[in-house]
């Protein structure tokens, strides 16, 4: 995949392959300790770079490596100092400021366990949370939920919800889930709707599962006021470059984060942005991936200001499938590579700390030569979540929902519970 | 769920044909075919690709320098208003009106800018075709090898390129060889500047040196992931990048700086990395563009590249897990035909497999859409609406996500059922009450795959527009 331009119906686009899930499972051992958790995960396709995210200004050998790419804290646009070592990248100021708050965690050299280097077999992996691409059909995520209890609430356990047409495998599986699309055509009328769906009942139990579905999330977009535009739902327009994809990101992540934050509402949810392979021209301070992470750091935004108190007991996580080659390339770009950064942000998080066994970026350190040599197991950071703030089951962690990672400890002490 | 596999019965065979083949049925056409339903598909195969010889569309070199020419002037257009808006300052403000009204009238050209207008045009262009195809089968290669091999109009220049990159590096390879899809594909300037080959500059090539650039693998990657040998199938961080290293030069005649041959293929020599390269263990010694060639070559006719394709046509129009016999049988044809797509289409859909296999894919929403307007006699009055429906339903034209191209796999498509309905609500107020009558309706759309629940909510509806709605929403219309 490459870097995408901006060209006019970028926001479209994304409408049809960002997508947003959640179901009506309630993290059930977590309710009966009083907490009510939220936890949403954010998929960036395309692989992050993560140096170019998170630079490693202390680390000697860092200008050396990527000369004038390289953020510094002296850079036109200063990186944003993190602790020391680690400064963000300028594009981030409200990830920066969640970090200072405690409200947010930075996990570097991170990986999942796949080695190669194809996107696809990358998000499989990322996705799916087994060992090797192509083993399963059903995401971590869905698995996840499929340990805990559904909800026995008004709607019938039903409220779930995710955005655009496109079902990606991190949420695919048995656990229900729903879609929802912002409208723009004017819709069947109800007759038809209960016509069509009275003829799938008696021929086509998939058809009827996924129209029924969405019918009960409809119901709720209309009752939340998330059937309207951006602007009449108080997301401000946005202006210049990047504009779809500031809107676009702000907007599906606002309507994800007012979603879980109801009372009745779903917990637990998935969205994907794409746009994140930067081969050429990768725009670390002002060009492309700036943007990019400009979108990102208003999506994170509009999740805490969505959340409203429920921000409070909240975890986002934000990961790719791998990260992009230590040095640029012949196109002012990065190829594809292994580690990269992880981000977690969120009002339950013990956060303010960037998590890494720093490899070191000298040429001796870099994986086969060329890459971030990964140093954590993403499966761990997400198990140390979904335990800790989730209680999902130790057991089902390292067997059902990540196969084969008994060997990976869940990373404890993310969450402040 | 599973429809029942389709009886023997020929008017069930054709309504087959037309729904997993081509793109559904017109009315009367399942009569038409239902004297040899086989023999129609291999018809329409012996017939070939339909060139499309509109003369409003150029080529895409033309494409190519006009954008950029439209694009240089524009910027003038910026530059003069700056200037005028400068000196005008000082203009009265009556005057100033009327100038600048003036001013914008002269600038302001009517209509959308030069890029889209031409992929408007391409696309009116691809989805005619469709429509006026008998069966369909040819039009449906032509949208199979088209997302296999696709580009993304929100790549710069690639918005005015895409749509005659389907015209020149697929359309007229769709029954031919393989290996000459393959090579005019790997040439096209849309493909090189979607993947950044066009930038690519072997480390140790005389611009390379000169200028300080290097190599970007991200083409040599995806020829071997995607296009051709597939994921995991043995090749290894060295092959990519010596493959990247072996198509450096691989270029486009910059329209800015060749007034004739801009937005050509252009073998840069300068560009290209110098010396032999070791690929899949095999020694190119080649100079120049034959180098490429070569590989693409051994590319195009490697076992892998023979399971890759045969796997994917048979998902694409047979099941979602592609029968293993079906597939070992396709990719032998293509095998022992040194990629004959001819044949190996040929062996596809006379397999006992292509009429057996129960109706279990939903249709792709591109598929889905013509499928509707054909079924409906609906003709294209404004692109827009097409374009506009297929970005809805999460398939836009000629856009997709990721150098992957969109899943052939049903189970990434059934979310966008909701909006499916609301494109078949539109679709039948746009038809209103001609619709005719909703038994003859349904009977011309699917004959007898109709189950008796679909025949009865859809005579039921208490609207014309209703029942066509439903019909086309119906779980026999949706999937094939």
């Amino acid at each position: 995949m490459s870097n995408v331009f901006h060209a006019p119906s970028r926001r479209e686009l994304l409408l049809a392959s960002g997508v947003l899930f959640a179901w009506a499972h309630l993290p059930r051992a977590a309710l009966a300790e009083g907490r009510d958790p939220r936890f949403l995960t954010i998929v960036l396709r395309g692989a992050l770079d993560g140096l170019a995210a998170v630079a490693p200004v202390g680390d000697p050998d860092w200008v050396r490596l990527r000369g004038d790419n390289a953020l510094t804290l002296g850079s036109a646009t200063p990186a944003l100092p993190l602790d020391g070592f680690f400064a963000l990248n300028p594009a981030m100021p409200n990830l920066a400021r969640m970090y200072r708050a405690g409200h947010a965690t930075i996990v570097h050299a991170v990986a999942s366990p796949y080695r190669e280097r194809s996107h696809f077999d990358g998000q499989d992996v990322l996705e799916s949370g087994f060992v090797k691409p192509g083993a399963a059909d059903t995401g971590w995520l869905n698995r996840a939920l499929a340990t805990m209890a559904p909800a026995e609430r008004a709607r019938g356990g039903k409220e779930a919800f995710a955005v655009g047409p496109v079902t990606p495998l991190i949420v695919r599986g048995a656990a229900p889930v729903m879609s929802w699309t912002p409208p723009k055509l004017p819709p069947a009328t109800e007759d038809t709707v209960m016509r069509l769906l009275d003829l799938y009942r008696h021929t086509d139990p998939a058809l009827a599962r996924a129209l029924e579905e969405r019918i009960d999330l409809a119901k709720i977009a209309r009752e939340g006021g998330l059937a309207m535009s951006p602007q009449k739902r108080g997301i401000p327009a946005q202006k210049g470059p990047g504009a779809y994809i500031k809107t676009y990101f702000a907007d599906s992540a606002g309507a994800a984060a007012k979603f879980l934050a109801r009372d009745d509402g779903p917990r637990i949810g998935a969205l994907a942005f794409d746009g994140w392979d930067t081969h050429a021209d990768e725009g670390v301070a002002n060009g492309h991936l700036a943007l990019w992470l400009d979108a990102l750091d208003g999506a994170l935004a509009a999740v805490e200001s969505g959340m409203g108190p429920a921000w409070k007991e909240t975890v986002v996580s934000v990961v790719t499938e791998f990260g992009r080659t230590a040095r640029i390339n012949g196109t002012a770009g990065t190829d594809h590579g292994t580690a990269t950064v992880a981000f977690l942000a969120g009002g339950a998080l013990k956060g303010g700390r960037v998590v890494a066994d720093w490899p070191g970026v000298g040429e001796a350190h870099l994986y086969q030569d060329r890459d971030l040599k990964p140093t954590t197991d993403l499966r761990a950071v997400l198990k140390g979540v979904l335990r800790d703030h989730l209680r999902v089951d130790a057991r089902a962690l390292d067997d059902a929902i990540f196969p084969g990672s008994a060997s990976v400890k869940p990373m404890g002490g993310l969450v402040s519970t | 769920m599973s429809l029942d596999p389709v009886s023997s019965d020929s008017r069930a065979q054709a309504a087959l044909a037309l729904h997993r083949f081509g793109f559904g049925p017109k009315p009367g056409d399942i009569d038409r075919l239902a004297a040899d339903p086989r023999g129609a598909l291999l018809a329409e195969l012996n017939a070939g690709p339909r060139p499309i010889d509109d003369p409003a569309l150029a080529s895409s070199a033309e494409d190519a320098r006009a954008t950029v020419a439209f694009q240089m002037e524009k910027k003038r257009e910026r530059e003069a208003r700056r200037m005028q808006a400068s000196s005008g300052n000082e203009m009265a403000g009556q005057n100033m009106m009327a100038s600048g009204e003036s001013n914008e009238m002269s600038v302001r050209k009517p209509g959308p800018p030069l890029p889209q207008k031409i992929y408007l045009g391409e696309a009116q262009a691809h989805y005619q075709a469709a429509l006026d195809a008998d069966i369909g089968l040819v039009e449906r290669l032509v949208w199979f090898w088209s997302n296999h091999f696709c580009v993304s109009a929100d790549k710069g220049l690639v918005r005015s390129l895409c749509g005659a990159y389907e015209r020149e590096a697929i359309r007229p390879h769709v029954l031919g060889k393989f290996s000459d899809m393959l090579l005019a594909v790997e040439t096209h300037p849309a493909m090189l500047l979607y993947l950044d080959n066009a930038r690519s500059f072997g480390p140790d090539s005389i611009a390379g040196e000169r200028r300080h650039k290097g190599l970007n693998e991200n083409l040599g990657r995806e020829i071997m992931e995607l296009h051709t040998l597939g994921v995991r199938s043995g090749y290894t961080q060295a092959d990519v990048t010596n493959f990247a290293k072996v198509i450096t030069g691989w270029s486009v005649y910059p329209p800015r700086r060749f007034a004739e041959r801009g937005g050509e293929f252009w073998f840069n020599e300068r560009m290209h990395e110098p010396g032999a390269q070791t690929v899949l263990g095999r020694n190119y010694a080649e100079r120049g563009f034959a180098q490429g060639r070569a590989v693409l070559e051994m590319l195009a006719h490697h076992p892998a590249t023979a399971n890759h394709i045969a796997t994917k046509l048979v998902r694409h129009f047979i099941a979602d897990d592609p029968p293993a016999d079906l597939v070992a049988r396709l990719a032998k044809r293509f095998r022992d035909t040194g990629g004959d797509l001819m044949q190996v289409t040929q062996a596809l859909v006379t397999a006992p497999e292509a009429w057996r296999a129960p109706r279990t894919k939903l249709k792709k929403p591109g598929e889905w859409m013509m499928a509707a307007m054909r079924t409906s006699g609906l003709q294209i009055r404004d692109v827009r609406r097409l374009v506009n429906a297929q970005n809805l339903l999460g398939e836009p034209l000629w856009r997709p996500p990721a150098p992957k191209g969109f899943s052939d796999d049903s189970a990434a498509w059934v979310d966008g059922l909701a909006e499916r309905l609301d494109i078949a609500n539109q679709t039948a107020r746009l038809v209103g009450n001609n619709g005719g009558e909703p038994d003859a309706m349904v009977d011309a759309a699917l004959g007898p795959l109709a189950s008796a629940e679909t025949r009865q909510t859809v005579r039921r509806a208490e609207s014309r527009p209703q029942a066509l709605a439903l019909l086309l929403m119906s779980p026999e219309f949706q999937r094939r």
